[in-house]
């Protein structure tokens, strides 16, 4: 049964599971989802980490901020890893094996960055969900290879600069919009996959509750805002993230069971500049030869939602 | 409760057979595997247990060789008993986890069924795959026959999950001339067979929740290396366990298993060193050979890793020419057999002549013909107290003939 998080003030004194005391950067949105994951249950958790941001900074022997079983093996396999541990529960709890049978299942969890999600891990994470182990994969999406120095993923959206896509004489940075991943993890047949970002909390929670509580391998991906690589002030990082899910950016919805909800509706949309204008990344586009390239974004945002609107008023109507 | 399999007193198996027959005897808890030719069997058999109620533990068909050992590092890690075969590219996809699973050392039992690495592309055995894995810190255990392969297979899970070893454990055996041919085995019955390997003990495992543990960690240039020593530390000390398995097994069974097996070694003159199904050709070479009056021998390495130095130097102390039979494209230098036989013998008072023969590629036969030109040699070397051949000659290659140093 999920845990019941009745206000902001309650939610942010549980009990932690996730050490605030770690190597993560001031100011990085990863943290923040990582502890409203892991505060949304009371149930054991038994995680997987990526290679990335959040596994070499959380745990450097001899310390660990996790108190949670918790397993890193590769940068691409840690879907397979949690997976197979959740095999080996249900081995063990047949058997009669278990070492503090309650009659509770622990969740099974897998983070990964969108480098390890979009890119290097997704056959992984597709063959799990292919073979329906029950267990939730997270992305933590801050569409850029940032563990590293700031490499372009298929999640680096449009005209960002990264240290593999840079601006420059000649270029604008990125070529492409970013892959529609969870457009895709929900065509593997999961039963739940949903967006979300960590300024929208209750919405978030709600995700996470969902995606534990469903049986069956289920995704999330987070709007996980960066500092380093995207370029804002440290204590921006939930503005940032507001104007990124106000501006549609990373709107946020559901699908569940194939039916798409939109979970969050902006009372008022924000314009795509407002959210390129905050980060350094997007700094060159506002320059008048890359300008126009303001216009594709909005274009593709505007289509984006339509698109998402039309998808939800179909799926409710049968 | 997984069916008992009534089985006779010989068995006729292949060497795939042996495996999976062993794989389900131990009733391993999670099977993470993919299936590729010569291993494919081995995985197949193991379904077909699966599938007709012989197991109890979980069979997971994963996307790929690297996704099975990863799934084998999460279920290991979980707490289990675990279980993979796999075979030359598949082993090659699966490298970066072995290292892996071994750093975190744990227990997992891969059956590897010997087979060539591309390109070209080649199906057939030879030992690229099993000299892939030499730096992985795994024990690897090595077979010529499907009676060993079921021997070792069922040691390899008592040795790897004694809790003073706790590292994972390849058992090779031959592709196809192994793997494929049906030959006579002698089983335990399913009771002895678990009984010996006994029940899986968990350690530091993901599942005593009361007791969380972090497994993969980071460490870097401040304990990176103090791990890795400890790991080659116990990895070295296997070796006291690994023969008393082997002592025990032999005590149930009358079979004996040595870290380095000799044959005809007690007046040898000359001896080849070799590894897989090339030992039992090397043993019907040398009797012919003791016919023609030439005192000729075999050792065979059992335990490639950790490397039997001692008992290599010790089986060949009073040889006068000695083959090293290295079935793996050297890539540029002389064959790893042959390096690891030089270092063993650098340090003892003998010196004979070391001769490396590369043989066998992408499943080339090997002829008791070509044996016997080795001996030949050896003779020769052996007689004039120099090595009268070059050093590295290719054996049974067509066309001129190629050798260097």
């Amino acid at each position: 049964m999920s845990k019941v998080i009745k206000n902001l003030k309650q939610f942010s004194t549980s009990a932690e599971r996730f050490e605030g005391a770690n190597d993560m950067c001031p100011g990085c949105a990863h943290t923040i989802i990582v502890r409203e994951v892991l505060n949304a249950t009371d149930d054991d958790l038994v995680i997987a980490t990526s290679t990335g941001c959040l596994e070499v900074c959380t745990a450097k022997y001899p310390t660990t901020a996790w108190d949670t079983s918790w397993l890193h093996i590769g940068f691409e396999n840690s879907s397979t890893g949690i997976a197979c541990a959740e095999t080996m529960y249900n081995v063990l709890e047949k058997k009669g094996r278990l070492r503090n049978p309650d009659g509770k299942k622990p969740k099974f969890v897998a983070f990964g960055g969108d480098g390890a999600t979009y890119d290097i891990g997704f056959q992984w994470i597709s063959g799990c969900f292919e073979r329906g182990h029950d267990f939730t994969y997270i992305c933590l999406d801050n569409e850029v290879y940032a563990n590293t120095g700031g490499q372009r993923s298929s999640s680096t959206p449009l005209g960002s600069s990264t240290t593999t896509s840079p601006a420059g004489r000649v270029s604008y940075g990125e070529k492409l919009f970013k892959k529609d991943i969870v457009q895709i993890m929900a065509d593997h047949g999961s039963p739940y996959v949903a967006q979300a970002a960590p300024n929208q909390w209750k919405d978030m929670v709600k995700k996470v509750q969902k995606a534990f509580d469903t049986e069956g391998p289920t995704f999330l991906n987070m709007a996980s805002a960066c500092t380093t690589e995207w370029k804002f002030p440290i204590d921006k990082c939930m503005s940032v993230s507001d104007v990124a899910v106000d501006s549609l950016a990373f709107p946020l919805y559901e699908i569940e069971n194939g039916k798409l909800s939109i979970t969050y509706r902006p009372k008022k949309i924000i314009p795509i500049r407002d959210y390129l204008g905050v980060q350094g990344r997007f700094k060159h586009l506002f320059k008048k030869e890359n300008e126009h390239l303001i216009d594709v974004w909005q274009k593709h945002i505007d289509e984006q939602w339509l698109k998402l609107q039309r998808r939800e008023e179909f799926d409710h109507s049968f | 409760m997984a069916d008992k399999m009534e089985l006779h007193d010989v068995e006729v198996w292949d060497g795939n057979m042996a495996f999976a027959q062993a794989l389900r005897q131990v009733q391993v808890d999670v099977v993470a595997a993919y299936p590729i030719t010569p291993s494919t069997p081995t995985v197949q058999n193991y379904s077909s247990f699966v599938a007709d109620g012989y197991v109890d533990g979980e069979f997971v068909m994963v996307e790929s060789e690297h996704a099975a050992m990863s799934g084998c590092v999460g279920a290991s890690a979980a707490g289990g008993r675990v279980a993979t075969a796999t075979s030359s590219q598949g082993l090659a996809l699966m490298v970066e986890v072995l290292y892996q699973a071994s750093g975190m050392r744990l227990p997992i039992v891969l059956g590897l069924v010997n087979r060539a690495l591309a390109a070209p592309l080649n199906v057939n055995g030879d030992h690229s795959d099993m000299y892939l894995t030499r730096d992985s810190g795994w024990i690897s255990l090595c077979s010529y026959n499907p009676q060993e392969a079921y021997d070792l297979m069922l040691m390899g899970f008592k040795i790897g999950e004694n809790h003073g070893v706790r590292l994972p454990v390849i058992v090779n055996q031959d592709g196809f001339i192994c793997s494929h041919t049906a030959q006579n085995v002698k089983p335990l019955s399913d009771d002895d067979a678990y009984a010996f390997v006994g029940e899986f003990q968990p350690k530091n495992d993901m599942l005593n929740l009361k007791k969380p543990v972090s497994y993969g960690v980071q460490t870097e240039e401040d304990w990176h290396f103090e791990h890795k020593a400890q790991q080659h530390n116990d990895l070295m000390k296997s070796s006291a366990v690994i023969k008393e398995v082997f002592a025990e097994f032999k005590e149930k069974t009358g079979r004996e298993y040595n870290l380095v097996e000799s044959y005809m070694m007690d007046d040898a003159d000359v001896a080849i060193v070799a590894l897989g199904t090339t030992v039992e050709s090397a043993q019907i070479s040398a009797k012919e050979m003791r016919a023609k009056g030439i005192k000729a021998g075999v050792v065979a390495i059992r335990v490639l890793r950790p490397f039997p130095f001692d008992e290599v130097a010790e089986a060949l102390k009073d040889v006068k020419a000695v083959a090293c039979m290295d079935r793996s494209a050297p890539g540029g230098t002389v064959g790893m057999l042959y390096n690891e036989v030089c270092g063993a013998l650098f340090h003892t008072d003998n010196k004979p002549v070391v001769l490396n023969y590369i043989y066998g590629l992408g499943g080339r036969d090997l002829l008791v013909s070509h044996i016997e030109e080795v001996y030949a040699d050896l003779d020769a070397s052996a007689k004039a107290g120099k090595a009268t051949v070059p050093v590295q000659q290719f054996l049974g290659l067509r066309g001129p003939k190629l050798s260097f140093f």
